[in-house]
């Protein structure tokens, strides 16, 4: 039984990056149903059939705005829509996120760059943006206001050929304590962890594995699901809502403690 | 419908501190509760406020571990969640200084209590009707990864019992059992053990504030802080999380100690 739709979050406002898909959709999803309000950026246009589609789902306490998180005009156009409409933010999720594999020696300076400005600098100017903000809406609600980077297992451990994306990845495992601690000193209440999910089944997921898929590596990306499985302690791969319930945790009162911490949600894959 | 409603919760140390409030969190949540300790007075108490039940049990015991583990089977039929609380810094000192009498006794509760309870509780968990399935927790501390010079037993404890959970997850792994096996790193929380030794530190204010300035937020943990963790890692919201260390310390070890 979870504490799905404990109200714990009501009257607070939320943003996600990267809401549309994946762990982020699922953390929108379940801050809605315990109370909170929540605005999702991501790069769809604003009248696309993907975001019709989901605001309908959504409801009324969800908001869309279009945002590309590199961008610094772009995050500052969100915190416009999120002054306007709320006010105040108590939580900030920054997913957003792609992945880049290959061997060095062929990859790119280009996409180099692109991941970094994506996994790395999308994190720092959401938190950069919303750090005023965040310390005045946190200081109105128990524990404070909550950052939730979301990182990797590869921000903890590295892989062959995932270069580019273990470097931003652990760069973010790394911003989060510092801000953490800057908050902490300075008083400011704001709370900021990372989370390391495993292997989760999201859209990103099975485009990475379908590349896999077509550079020969697997048959089909069934069996690089299952193949991941067999080598992952609790048998499966995880559930976006299973990363959504850590965030749920980070996000409430509950966690009122944690600042600077890691939150490694892998089924035991980094303990073997 | 309460979060914990329908399992079995066991907190070895259950009479105070973390334990006690632990206790006080599952029960709220609405699970039943079997807690272990030696303070029979103090166990009086938790159970008047709470509605859990007592065991009188030293966790280094191996038979006393049989007879609790029997008594939990044939009272509840079932084990979901065992927080391997109980710990001790009774004897400790720096490793030029400790006798083998402390240090035995300190890795007898921290670690090989906790190795028992593990064990006593993936057994029990393992033969849960409709299949092995369970959540498994272990107080370990940041000191685990920033270590006491005057407290080398404690440290080394709670190194220990980090990596005991590791090899407990992958274990639960290798036999395809539903079990999640996880750590807690509190910092310093503040238990009537650690107000006591502040009162009669000599110095009361600058002991309080030496505690109070190892964590940047300039505070000890309150218990009820740690119990919500606790209670998360008992619920089904963890279900995917194991083998893993989770950090509660107001940012203590997130940076240079000192600094």
């Amino acid at each position: 039984m979870s504490d799905l739709g404990s109200q714990r979050l009501k009257g607070r406002v939320a943003l996600v990056s990267g809401g549309l898909r994946g762990i982020g959709l699922a953390c929108v999803e379940r801050f809605l149903a315990e109370g909170a309000e929540v605005v999702l950026t991501d790069l769809e246009a604003e009248d696309g059939t993907l975001v019709g589609e989901t605001l309908g789902r959504l409801g009324q306490a969800a908001s869309y705005v279009r945002a590309n998180v590199t961008s610094e005009e772009d995050w500052e156009a969100v915190l416009d829509a999120v002054t306007r409409r709320h006010g105040k933010l108590h939580i900030l999720v920054n997913n957003a996120g792609i992945d880049l594999t290959g061997p060095i020696a062929e990859t790119s300076l280009e996409g180099w760059r692109r991941i970094m400005s994506i996994n790395v600098d999308g994190v720092f100017l959401g938190v950069r943006t919303f750090v005023p903000l965040m310390a005045a809406s946190g200081a109105e609600v128990a524990g404070g206001a909550s950052i939730i980077n979301v990182s990797s297992i590869m921000g903890l451990v590295g892989l062959s050929e995932v270069s580019g994306y273990n470097a931003s990845k652990g760069a973010v495992r790394l911003f989060t304590k510092s801000i953490a601690l800057e908050f902490a000193e300075k008083k400011m209440p704001i709370r900021a962890n990372s989370l390391h999910p495993g292997f989760v089944v999201t859209p990103l997921l099975k485009e990475g594995f379908q590349r896999w898929v077509d550079k020969g590596v697997a048959e089909k990306p069934q069996d690089l699901v299952d193949l991941m499985s067999s080598r992952t302690p609790i048998g499966r791969l995880a559930d976006p809502s299973e990363l959504a319930s850590a965030a749920f945790f980070l996000a409430s009162s509950d966690s009122s403690y944690m600042t600077g911490a890691e939150l490694v949600i892998d089924g035991g894959w980094t303990a073997q | 419908m309460k979060r914990l409603e329908g399992k079995v919760a066991l907190v070895t140390g259950g009479t105070s501190g973390i334990g006690a409030g632990a206790v006080h969190r599952l029960r709220a949540e609405g699970a039943k509760v079997v807690f272990t300790g030696s303070n029979r007075s103090a166990a009086d108490e938790v159970c008047a406020a709470t509605g859990a039940e007592f065991v009188s049990h030293n966790v280094r015991d191996g038979a006393a571990w049989d007879a609790l583990s029997e008594r939990i089977e044939r009272d509840h039929g079932r084990l979901d969640f065992a927080f391997a609380n109980a710990g001790t810094e009774h004897g400790d000192g720096s490793v030029e200084d400790i006798t083998l009498d402390g240090w035995e006794n300190v890795i007898g509760v921290n670690q090989t209590g906790a190795m028992l309870t593990v064990q006593h509780a993936m057994r029990l968990m393992s033969r849960n009707p409709g299949g092995a399935a369970g959540s498994i927790l272990v107080n370990s501390s940041m000191n685990a990864h920033r270590a006491m010079g005057n407290f080398v037993a404690y440290s080394v404890s709670k190194a220990a019992v980090v990596a005991l959970v590791k090899s407990a997850a992958v274990h639960a792994g290798n036999r395809k059992y539903r079990i999640r096996v996880n750590a807690i790193l509190p910092g310093v929380v503040e238990t009537a053990l650690i107000r006591n030794l502040i009162d009669t530190s000599g110095d009361p204010t600058a002991t309080r504030a030496a505690y109070e300035g190892l964590s940047p937020l300039g505070r000890m943990a309150r218990v009820e802080e740690i119990a919500g963790l606790v209670a998360w890692f008992a619920s089904d919201e963890s279900q995917f999380v194991s083998g893993s260390e989770y950090v509660i310390d107001g940012a203590s070890t997130a940076g240079m100690m000192g600094v």
